[in-house]
């Protein structure tokens, strides 16, 4: 008679930690890898270096989710790979970098002021240019060629290439330094009396770029979580046909999708190049590499695997620049490696039907 | 037989390089359950599909209280007043029942009478409601569906073998559904390969073989004449009843 209280116990507490740790694995592999990833370097590095490192980490994979978000939705929308999604980063960054240079040139020790109104402005052009060239690149590029990866990729890396060479047209093939405003250089000073992280300098513009990745973040899951928007986006990315068959049309919610995603690609550029305070027409190229292992990681088509896939691969990439400088540009690689092993489908797979 | 609501008129339609229908001509009365029947391969569900602008039509006409609406793009056929139930249910999954309804009502707001007759007929969708659609089971997935199709008023329901791998309790359920579909006089064109479930429903039928029609009557006809249901459907009706 004391079977039934058997499976209740099972069911519910009295399980070992061991049993609990591998359900949280089973359940949320992005939290577990995150958790792992945040705490093993703590024993190899000194708490201070770790929390700057962190920091930074989390700063560069939020820029990285803005870069490869736009990319993820519009895989998982329309099964469509844009190649050319790094020429939107690429533009975005020379774009928010003119208005910048434009506003920031004679006020080099501008105020508080003068230095938020440089940087709203540029992110704001650089969302509305490559927005611009979203819709631009759909139109022309990307609807003759729906249905067929490979001429996908054929297409969107020869669109992307024209991009950059028409980059390079208007902006010049040197390499341009990016003004970053003066409020948003330095640090900010932990006090000593906070344990771990006390006594340390946190970058300024760092918490910036994590403080706007997390509310972009925010943003996008709320509207695709509870607004009817999301609602389609969603159902979009199950079963497009469907979605059709209740009136909605599905090309035109794919051209607002690519098109807000363009714009995030593009205010990701225009943060990257703040923060590296140089750019090249080929930047985006460069970041693509990091923004496809992203959004495999993560699980393609998926917003929330490709916030984690982000963070993690940012932290991976500082962490092990820290430990090992040569072995920074393997980690990212290697990362989705070991993840592709142990999960094929990503951390937080989209299921279609 | 009523006004049609619907007409196909020498309807061709190929899918791939298959030529799957030949010349469908289909009428569909208004306010009333048209069954279509015949054995798997005749070219129902592409019928269907077809008039629902999924599956491109080659050469001929449908005409929908009126208007032709051959060629027109599915999302404006939908909004022009006809529901599609696809044999797979298309049902949402990763959305819940809620959501799948929230987008079901096109115009915005569902129609809070409505939802209440819903829950009346198919109770397990208030029970799940919050619930992911991809849980559910296979007879409240269809209900779902169903669900879907009627949350607004429409004035044609196309359903495709709703019965399909059901439990008869269920299909009963459903029956009853279909039964006060009928009586808010929704014209309804089935596709069915359960006779029994047609002949309790169906006022006037269609039968297609090879991609044409075969033969068009009431339903109270073909369930008297068993040597017609031979010829059209090979059924053997005796061990069924």
């Amino acid at each position: 008679m004391s079977a039934p209280q058997d499976v209740f116990d099972a069911d519910t507490g009295n399980r070992s930690w061991w049993e609990k740790l591998r359900a949280f694995r089973q359940d949320k592999p992005h939290l577990f890898l995150l958790l792992i990833m945040v705490v093993i370097p703590l024993f190899l590095m000194p708490s201070s270096t770790w929390a700057v490192l962190t920091l930074s980490g989390l700063a560069m994979g939020a820029m990285l989710f803005l870069m490869a978000s736009g990319m993820t939705l519009t895989f998982g929308l329309m099964n469509v790979l844009n190649l050319a999604h790094g020429s939107f980063i690429s533009l975005g960054a020379f774009a928010g970098a003119t208005v910048l240079t434009m506003w920031l040139n004679d006020y080099t020790s501008g105020s508080l002021w003068v230095n938020l109104v440089a940087v709203v402005p540029a992110l704001l052009f650089a969302l509305v240019v490559a927005g611009l060239l979203g819709v631009l690149f759909e139109r022309l590029v990307i609807r003759p060629v729906y249905g067929d990866h490979l001429k996908q990729i054929l297409v969107t890396v020869g669109g992307s290439i024209i991009v950059m060479e028409l980059l390079q047209v208007i902006w010049g093939s040197n390499e341009i330094p990016v003004p970053r405003p003066e409020a948003l250089r330095g640090a900010l000073l932990i006090s000593d009396a906070i344990p771990i992280i006390g006594g340390i300098a946190l970058e300024k513009y760092r918490l910036l770029a994590v403080i706007l990745g997390l509310g972009v973040y925010a943003l996008m899951l709320w509207v695709i979580d509870r607004t009817r928007l999301g609602i389609l986006i969603r159902a979009g990315v199950e079963n497009r046909e469907m979605v059709e068959v209740h009136g909605y049309r599905i090309r035109l919610l794919f051209l607002a999708v690519f098109v807000a995603g363009s714009a995030l690609a593009g205010i990701g550029g225009a943060m990257w190049a703040m923060y590296r305070e140089i750019i090249t027409a080929h930047m985006g190229e460069e970041l693509m590499i990091s923004v496809i292992v992203v959004i495999i990681l993560g699980g393609l088509g998926s917003v929330r695997g490709c916030f984690y896939g982000a963070v993690l691969v940012g932290l991976i990439n500082l962490y092990v620049g820290y430990l090992e400088p040569r072995l920074a540009a393997v980690a990212t690689v290697g990362l989705m490696v070991a993840v592709l092993m142990w999960r094929p489908q990503g951390l937080i797979p989209v299921i279609k039907v | 037989m009523s006004e049609p609501i619907l007409s196909l008129r020498e309807v061709y339609a190929d899918i791939d390089q298959y030529h799957i229908l030949h010349g469908v001509d289909l009428d569909v009365p208004a306010g009333e359950l048209t069954v279509l029947l015949g054995r798997n391969g005749a070219g129902k569900s592409t019928t269907l599909r077809t008039i629902m602008g999924l599956t491109t039509l080659t050469k001929g006409q449908v005409r929908f209280q009126g208007r032709d609406i051959g060629g027109t793009a599915t999302p404006a056929i939908a909004r022009g007043g006809i529901a599609f139930v696809p044999e797979n249910m298309g049902i949402f999954g990763q959305l819940t029942v809620r959501e799948n309804m929230v987008l079901a009502a096109v115009s915005g707001a569902m129609d809070e009478q409505r939802l209440n007759w819903i829950f009346e007929v198919f109770p397990p969708l208030k029970k799940f409601w919050n619930r992911a659609a991809g849980n559910l089971s296979g007879g409240q997935k269809q209900m779902l569906a169903i669900a879907r199709a009627v949350i607004e008023p429409r004035e044609l329901l196309l359903v495709d073998e709703p019965t399909k791998g059901l439990a008869p309790a269920i299909i009963n359920d459903l029956a009853d559904a279909f039964e006060q579909l009928k009586q808010q006089r929704v014209s309804i064109l089935l596709v069915e390969q359960n006779f029994n479930f047609s002949r309790r429903l169906g006022q006037s039928v269609a039968v297609m073989s090879d991609g044409h029609i075969v033969h068009r009557g009431t339903m109270a006809e073909l369930a008297e004449d068993e040597d017609l249901q031979h010829e059209l459907l090979g059924l053997g009706l005796g061990a069924h009843q």
